[in-house]
């Protein structure tokens, strides 16, 4: 039975809103791959409404569209209606969570996930043997050489004619999906020493920042933190990086795990609550996403509600905040670099950011922004999504490497580490070597003069 | 639908190709007409022709009926299922084949949006001409099927003036070529038959169109209006005085009220405003548009917009398109029609609505394709409210009988479907749809290709009602009965 919760009938209006116009549908990377209403945002919203009226039940086959959904939003910048997707799939999938047994070896995948990427200490332990074999293999290949590239041992599959079988992958494919996913680290990036408590602005302070070192950025991307808080401090930021912040629960926010979401907001919110932090620095699109909306997602709870607005209202993406700033204060030195950008959808879709970030790159002498096609489309990365759906994720992330290998750029620029290493995987079949960095690298290489 | 019928539709398109759940034929059971439902039997989703002319056969044989879905964004009930029969969604029917740019022709199957063919043109400063407002989504088949219009077909005429040649597969199977790559084929007209066929004479597989060099200069300007008739004598004097506007559409207050709350196209606060563009060589353009903007300005426009750039031009346009769909900020539901009245008779038509609105306490929000005297009257309603959906059916029948009296039609662009047959009556004579009906069984003897679309009464072929009568036509030599 789907459930009518007073939470869940806040959501009728949302549902109501949706007046079946379909404008959704060539937004959606499912409806793309797939052509089917019912993995379409019009379809999925058409079932929740089904399920309202007594006319579905919360089968597996129920389940299975709103696991196929990516969560990317692109539907929302769609809607000329103005339907609020996100909270629709979130409160969805929160009750399939809670009234949907999956089977046993889903249950614990599921959990495994959970139980890891939130927190740095347990994914630096899971990603150590990771770093041991890639220390090994970087050896190794000095006296076998390269090995051929994944996709040369595949036959080519025709982009337009995918298939959706509507069943759930295995543990093997998914495991197999982590595997190649995983960032090619070594022991030096999994133990970077962690940015500083506290960064003091170059010249005259014009804000003073709290930045989020995120989970799995800290220890997968520790360079893209100390990129940003090195340009932050050089623009004029005081930059403040407490170490008692954790997860900002993006994660299980987009899962619909929303207790324990809010379990992570307020330990952030605490975190941040110094007097004199006048803005909340992210450098992640998922994170930044989700806490600009601490003010809904704590909006029942009375001890936290204010803080939690107070705190969303702070939130920054580190583009916005750049743009913020207004003129640049630290002198940006030419790159000759051909870039392009890859629009993550957790800052185009649902904070609307496309400009901020490509224009900071463009204020670099000698960066050419190449437009890339499809470039409003998902990635496949979607938070876990490319580990629980890896086959649909890896038909998008194939399509999105194929639009970003036509460009032929020197660097591709994601601000999101979801979409950098789903784009590294794909780029990898590709046989293809190419250099992921965030703009926040590219700006703090072009102001220190070099890399 | 018996389980055979099913097992050979997998071997035809492959299992995951076939869709029989329950539960995920609901998501079928309407398209952009929401309050007409039907859950079919079975979907089938092909990826060829050859796929679409087996799935056709396999019904021919069975007798099973067949509706043919694009994108689902029809707003007449075309795509409505028949209950116990087939959907042939042509979704995944999507890939453009060809590309010429120097016969400025392209060809796409039927899945392909209408704004992708533009997309794939762009390039080389061509475009696709006809563009409905659901252009980013909705279908090449499905504007092929209902004859789309859009905005501009003022000036650049309707899907039919831009589609050259057609593959189709016919209701018994087999696959025909109408027209060809020229724009115009000896022998009679059988493309602009199946063009606004609404599904009832074959499924479309390609389709050749042509596409337009995008002309040297446009200008666009916003005018605000008082009153209707203000808004709609500036419609009467722009075209006597011999201009050919790309397109003139007007929007009444509730519509720029929802557009405005939708994607903010920083519309005034007016009763009535007016959307002028003219396009074609710079001088002609710079000439013309002075002329419109001072028969603004006579007829009392209280402000006037002008787009300078592409980006105004576009926000415009943004808030003229979204309309339809952003009545979902203003209503829980609304229902859209589609009627045509002589341009002159515009502002009469538009205050007997208005009184109509009054009368029946359900908000009509109003937009229309001024220059065409095209009517797309938005009548809102609440489905939660017992009665309420009824009601607003009866006022878009009350608005079709005002186009009708006025000399006008049932629909300009929309179709007629499973929404409006009922009124077909009241714009032809039973003469006029028995000769229509044998045309269709021409094409579809048994009656399997979208049932129940466009004719009042379903009803199989040679099933005249009553006694045999002699059409006209027949009696004057004209024709024969099949």
């Amino acid at each position: 039975m789907i459930e009518r919760s007073a939470e869940s009938l806040a959501l009728q209006d949302q549902i109501d809103k949706c007046v079946h116009c379909g404008f959704c549908l060539p937004s959606c990377p499912t409806y793309m791959l797939w052509g089917e209403e019912m993995d379409s945002p019009r379809g999925r919203i058409y079932l929740m409404k089904a399920g309202r009226e007594g006319r579905a039940q919360m089968t597996d086959g129920f389940v299975r569209h709103f696991d196929a959904c990516l969560g990317c939003m692109a539907c929302v910048t769609a809607c000329p209606s103005g339907v609020q997707y996100g909270p629709l799939i979130e409160t969805t999938r929160g009750q399939i969570d809670r009234q949907h047994p999956r089977p046993f070896a889903d249950r614990l995948f599921r959990s495994a996930i959970f139980a890891v990427l939130p927190y740095p200490g347990r994914l630096r332990v899971a990603l150590a043997p990771l770093a041991m074999w890639s220390s090994v293999v970087s050896r190794w290949s000095l006296v076998v050489g390269r090995r051929a590239p994944d996709d040369q041992r595949r036959t080519t599959v025709d982009q337009r004619r995918t298939t959706n079988d509507h069943r759930p992958s295995t543990i093997f494919t998914r495991l197999r999906a982590a595997l190649a996913l995983a960032p090619r680290v070594t022991f030096s990036s999994l133990f970077a020493p962690a940015v500083p408590e506290r960064t003091p602005a170059i010249g005259e302070r014009r804000l003073t920042v709290g930045l989020l070192t995120g989970c799995a950025q800290r220890v997968m991307f520790p360079q893209v933190n100390a990129a940003t808080a090195r340009v932050l401090a050089a623009e004029g930021c005081d930059v403040v990086a407490p170490a008692a912040q954790g997860c900002c629960g993006a994660l299980a926010l987009h899962a619909g795990r929303l207790d324990e979401a809010r379990a992570f907001a307020r330990r952030a919110i605490a975190a941040f609550e110094q007097p004199g932090v006048d803005r909340i620095g992210v450098n992640a699109a998922g994170c930044g996403s989700s806490m600009k909306e601490y003010g809904e997602l704590l909006a029942d709870d009375p001890a936290w509600a204010d803080r939690a607005r107070a705190f969303a209202s702070k939130v920054r993406d580190a583009s916005e905040l750049v743009d913020e700033l207004g003129p640049p204060r630290a002198t940006r030195h030419p790159l000759k670099l051909r870039v392009a950008y890859q629009d993550a959808c957790h800052l185009a879709h649902a904070q609307g950011i496309r400009q901020a970030p490509r224009d900071l790159l463009a204020s670099i002498p000698g960066v050419e922004l190449l437009p890339i096609a499809e470039a409003d489309v998902c990635c496949g990365s979607a938070g876990i999504y490319n580990l629980v759906e890896p086959d649909t994720a890896r038909q998008l992330g194939d399509r999105k490497a194929g639009c970003i290998a036509a460009v032929n750029p020197d660097v591709i620029a994601s601000a999101n580490p979801g979409c950098t290493l789903q784009i590294a995987a794909a780029a990898r079949r590709r046989g293809e070597d190419v250099r992921i960095l965030h703009p926040m690298e590219i700006l703090d290489a072009s102001i220190k003069g070099g890399w | 639908m018996d389980a055979a019928f099913v097992s050979e539709l997998r071997r035809i398109v492959g299992t995951e190709h076939v869709l029989d759940d329950a539960l995920e034929l609901l998501t079928y059971e309407c398209d952009a007409l929401p309050h007409l439902r039907e859950s079919p039997a079975a979907v089938v989703l092909p990826a060829s022709a050859a796929e679409v002319q087996a799935v056709v056969r396999l019904c021919a044989r069975h007798g099973v009926p067949f509706v043919a879905r694009g994108h689902g964004t029809g707003l007449s009930g075309g795509a409505l299922p028949v209950p116990g029969g087939l959907v042939i969604a042509l979704a995944r029917l999507n890939r453009v084949l060809d590309v010429d740019i120097p016969n400025q022709r392209v060809t796409v199957e039927p899945g392909v949006t209408n704004l992708e063919i533009t997309k794939q043109v762009a390039p080389f400063g061509c475009y696709y001409a006809p563009d409905p407002s659901s252009q980013q989504v909705c279908s090449i088949g499905g504007n092929v099927a209902e004859n789309s219009g859009g905005a501009h077909c003022l000036k650049y005429g309707f899907t039919t003036h831009h589609v050259l040649g057609v593959e189709a597969v016919l209701p018994d199977g087999e696959l025909i070529h109408i027209g060809g790559t020229l724009v115009d084929t000896p022998g009679p007209d059988l493309l602009g038959l199946l063009i606004g066929s609404e599904g009832t004479l074959a499924i479309v597989t390609k389709i050749i169109v042509r596409i337009l060099r995008r002309p040297e200069a446009v200008q666009t300007l916003l005018a605000a209006f008082d009153t209707i008739d203000a808004g709609g004598a500036v419609v009467s004097d722009v075209i006597g005085a011999g201009i050919i506007p790309a397109a003139i559409e007007m929007m009444d207050a509730l519509a720029i009220k929802a557009a405005e709350a939708a994607v903010h196209p920083n519309f005034p606060p007016a009763d009535t405003v007016l959307i002028v563009e003219l396009d074609g060589p710079a001088s002609e353009v710079k000439a013309l548009f002075g002329l419109v903007h001072a028969i603004c300005e006579r007829r009392g426009a209280t402000t006037i917009e002008v787009a300078q750039n592409d980006e105004q031009r576009a926000r415009i346009w943004r808030g003229r398109k979204a309309a339809f769909a952003a009545m979902g900020r203003v209503s829980p539901n609304y229902y859209v029609q589609d009627g045509v009245v002589p341009r002159t008779r515009l502002p009469e038509v538009l205050n007997r609505i208005r009184q109509l609105e009054a009368r029946s306490g359900l908000r009509i929000g109003n937009v229309f394709h001024a220059g065409d005297g095209n009517l797309h009257p938005l009548i809102c309603y609440d489905e939660r409210v017992p009665g309420e959906a009824d009601k607003a059916v009866d006022v878009a029948a009350e608005i079709l009988s005002y186009c009708i009296d006025a000399g006008g039609s049932l629909t300009g662009e929309h179709g007629i479907g499973a929404d409006k047959s009922q009124y077909m009556p009241t714009m032809f004579t039973a003469e006029d749809l028995d000769l229509m009906q044998r045309v269709r069984c021409a094409f579809d003897p048994h009656g399997l290709s979208n049932p129940g679309k466009v004719f009042p009464t379903p009803r199989l072929c040679g099933e005249v009602p009553g006694p045999y009568r002699q059409h006209p036509a027949e009696a004057a030599g004209l024709a024969e009965r099949l």
